[in-house]
């Protein structure tokens, strides 16, 4: 441990007081980057959270937050921080829900869950059952959508100024005098989710180049990323073997033979790499996208 | 502003058959519950807090405060940042106390990069995030008390918020939104000079000037009127409700993150934690008058003992290196352009890292995918847990009340609704 943010020491004994505590309610038990993070069956989560203030000393809810995950089929996590003033320690608690499913609401356990429930009602639509006071919270009267969420525009769709002639405050949907720059600063050789116009033809998967070395990663966790994201290592092409050169019996023998075109058959064997496989498969049609033009354009 | 009491008489048929005079009388009025609107324009709501308030008379029954008037997307804002461009947004959170704002952050982007940091740079950052604890409660206690009536004070205090200022200015070149803590340490050294006229000033102007404001109020007999037993909050009341700093502190509970989970140069320091006895608006205010004292001893501390040396991370994968070097060397010159560009990547994971900041626990929940731009970056707000006991503390307080009640939360709403 090197860095100086507060130093919370872990708790003796967290992990079997938590699986005894809570049994088949917990899901996972984490910890990483030293803080302990648990995750919960949804619809438990009250009466953990009461076991967790009751049993093991966490009286405070600090902190709820909101994380939105598209492409998750339960896509928004709740997000809860405990902490305990007596054991000085701090623990996470999540649960993951959709837009429909409400998340059973903790307010008869922290009162201040009201407003923190509230809150991520407002930004990400996650419903609570069991909130007595469920309105919007942090955004504007009348306001529509749920602006945390990933597919809500950074822009919004409504702006408002004051109209002399209606001498009011007027809303109108949001004109950009110019686009919206989002500068995409990410190197191509790292991590990049485009791919660059041509590299397709160099036998490519198709998919963006692996996951590079994000500067201060250590080796063994790009070691582990790597692996996570990048296809199998291609075989070499090599030509032990007769079969292997694309010349033999077999193949004179599919040579001679016309093709219906006109053209000639492609021999039956030929050691295909699976890279060059994929590529093939992939529609040669399809052009690459083209690659955005970066910064302005003025 | 206020609606007009709605009066009910008493019908003259109750008392048929008797001679009775239909005129009506003060005694014979029932006044009915009446709704106003506390704000979102009012000197004392400190910002643009609009509470909606159900009085009985001058009794107040229930307190609905509407936040969010102030609400800017700083969050959803950053996620479309990188990591460095996203710092600036916190000292426009509580831009009363910017640089505690960025603390919580570069500590939590450390602890992701697992990033070690100079000593210097660790004491520096002490330092000034207590000068800026100062700071935000001499704002504090200045407005606590003409919020409650006194003048005089707030006008001496607001003369040490300036000295701060200046202080800030010669830190950073900006007196309010400094962005002068950085990923892996601070943005540069400060001048020589500065720490010793900062010495000076704990020693000298601060106690004297500070002391002699305290004199006129803390026993004034008119000021405790206006704050002894108001609400009150017990310890039990106060973690339910997620208090924390001198909230939770003037209710008796002596929880400090700095002594606590100490961060940066914290653990190195001597200094106590003031409690209240019976957790009212005068003990809360208390607290923080004690503060002051403690966090001129931390400063003294620091300057003590701050050794010499380079001031951020030598990691020239984080902290760009400075324009000198940049002339010489080709590696810098690289090194800087792409920190200034795409900006450095940070390992995919999660942290809560939470500072006490001059109003409490002030938290950010960072969650990054190990690209160069923040997931999510959810913060918390002091002010939050507290403004929602508002109802709980000021049911059945008189409606004058409420501002001291809101003094003594200490409340910005750059920081509640971000």
């Amino acid at each position: 441990m090197t860095h100086p943010a507060p130093l919370v020491a872990p708790r003796e004994n967290l992990a079997a007081a938590l699986e005894k505590l809570l049994g088949r309610d917990l899901l996972a038990h984490v910890r990483a980057v030293d803080e302990d993070s648990i995750t919960v069956t949804r619809d438990a989560i009250a009466g953990v959270m009461l076991q967790l203030r009751d049993a093991l000393e966490y009286q405070q809810l600090m902190e709820m937050a909101g994380v939105d995950y598209p492409d998750r089929p339960e896509r928004f996590e709740v997000v809860y921080h405990l902490l305990s003033v007596t054991k000085n320690h701090r623990l996470r608690v999540r649960v993951s829900t959709d837009e429909a499913t409400p998340v059973p609401s903790v307010v008869p356990v922290w009162p201040n869950a009201g407003w923190l429930e509230r809150e991520v009602f407002d930004m990400y639509g996650v419903l609570f059952s069991g909130n007595p006071d469920l309105r919007r919270i942090l955004t504007d009267y009348g306001f529509e959508g749920h602006p945390q969420r990933k597919d809500f525009p950074l822009t919004g769709y409504t702006e408002l100024r004051y109209s002399e002639e209606d001498k009011r405050v007027v809303y109108e949907p949001v004109r950009l005098a110019q686009d919206f720059r989002n500068f995409d600063f990410l190197s191509p050789w790292e991590g990049a989710d485009y791919i660059l116009p041509g590299d397709e033809k160099a036998g490519g998967t198709g998919e963006a180049p692996g996951k590079g070395a994000p500067s201060p990663m250590t080796a063994d966790a790009v070691k582990k990323a790597d692996e996570a994201k990048a296809p199998p290592p291609p075989t070499p092409k090599t030509t032990d073997r007769e079969a292997q050169t694309g010349a033999g019996k077999g193949a004179n023998k599919a040579a001679a033979r016309p093709s219906k075109d006109g053209a000639k058959t492609r021999p039956a064997a030929k050691a295909k790499t699976p890279a060059t496989a994929k590529a093939e498969k992939a529609p040669a049609t399809t052009p690459a996208k083209p690659r955005k033009p970066k910064g302005g354009d003025a | 502003m206020t609606d007009s009491p709605q009066v009910k008489h008493h019908g003259s048929d109750m008392f048929e058959g008797y001679p009775v005079d239909t005129a009506d009388t003060a005694g014979d009025q029932v006044v009915t519950n009446y709704t106003i609107n506390f704000g979102p324009q009012h000197p004392a709501a400190h910002g643009v807090l609009r509470m909606v308030m159900e009085l009985d008379g001058e009794i107040i029954e229930r307190v609905d405060p509407h936040v969010g008037l102030l609400h800017r997307g700083t969050e959803k804002l950053i996620e479309y940042k990188t990591y460095l461009q996203a710092l600036p947004y916190f000292d426009r959170l509580d831009y009363c106390s910017p640089l505690c704002m960025e603390h919580s952050y570069v500590l939590a982007i450390e602890k992701l990069l697992d990033l070690e940091v100079p000593a210097r740079a660790q004491y520096l950052r002490t330092l000034f995030a207590e000068l800026t604890r100062i700071c935000n409660h001499m704002l504090n206690i200045g407005s606590h008390v003409m919020d409650v009536g006194a003048m005089t004070p707030n006008l001496w205090v607001f003369e040490l918020r300036e000295d701060c200022l200046n202080f800030f200015e010669r830190m950073s070149g900006a007196r309010m939104h400094h962005a002068w803590f950085r990923p892996g340490g601070v943005h540069q050294d400060v001048p020589e000079k500065l720490l010793v006229d900062i010495g000076e000033w704990v020693e000298t102007r601060l106690p004297k000037l500070f002391g002699d404001a305290m004199s006129l109020v803390v026993d004034n007999r008119i000021f405790k009127q206006r704050n002894v037993d108001i609400a009150t909050v017990s310890k039990e009341d106060a973690l339910a409700w997620g208090f924390s700093g001198p909230m939770i502190r003037g209710s008796g509970i002596p929880w400090d993150i700095r002594k606590a989970q100490p961060y940066d140069a914290y653990a190195a320091m001597e200094f106590d934690i003031p409690v209240g006895t019976k957790g009212d608006c005068y003990d809360r205010f208390m607290v923080r008058v004690q503060e002051v004292y403690q966090s001129a001893r931390i400063i003294k501390q620091c300057l003590r003992d701050m050794p010499s040396g380079p001031v951020a991370s030598l990691d020239r994968k984080v902290v760009p290196p400075k324009r000198g070097e940049m002339k010489q060397s080709m590696e810098s010159l690289i090194h800087h352009f792409k920190l200034y560009t795409e900006g450095f990547h940070v390992p995919a994971g999660e942290v809560y890292v939470a500072t006490e900041s001059p109003k409490g626990e002030f938290g950010v929940y960072l969650v990054s995918d190990g690209t160069n731009k923040p997931y999510r970056c959810k913060i918390r707000p002091t002010a939050f847990s507290h403004l929602q006991a508002m109802d709980m503390m000021s049911k059945g307080h008189m409606l004058a009340d409420t501002t001291a009640i809101i003094g003594a939360i200490d409340v910005v709403f750059g920081e509640c609704d971000r």
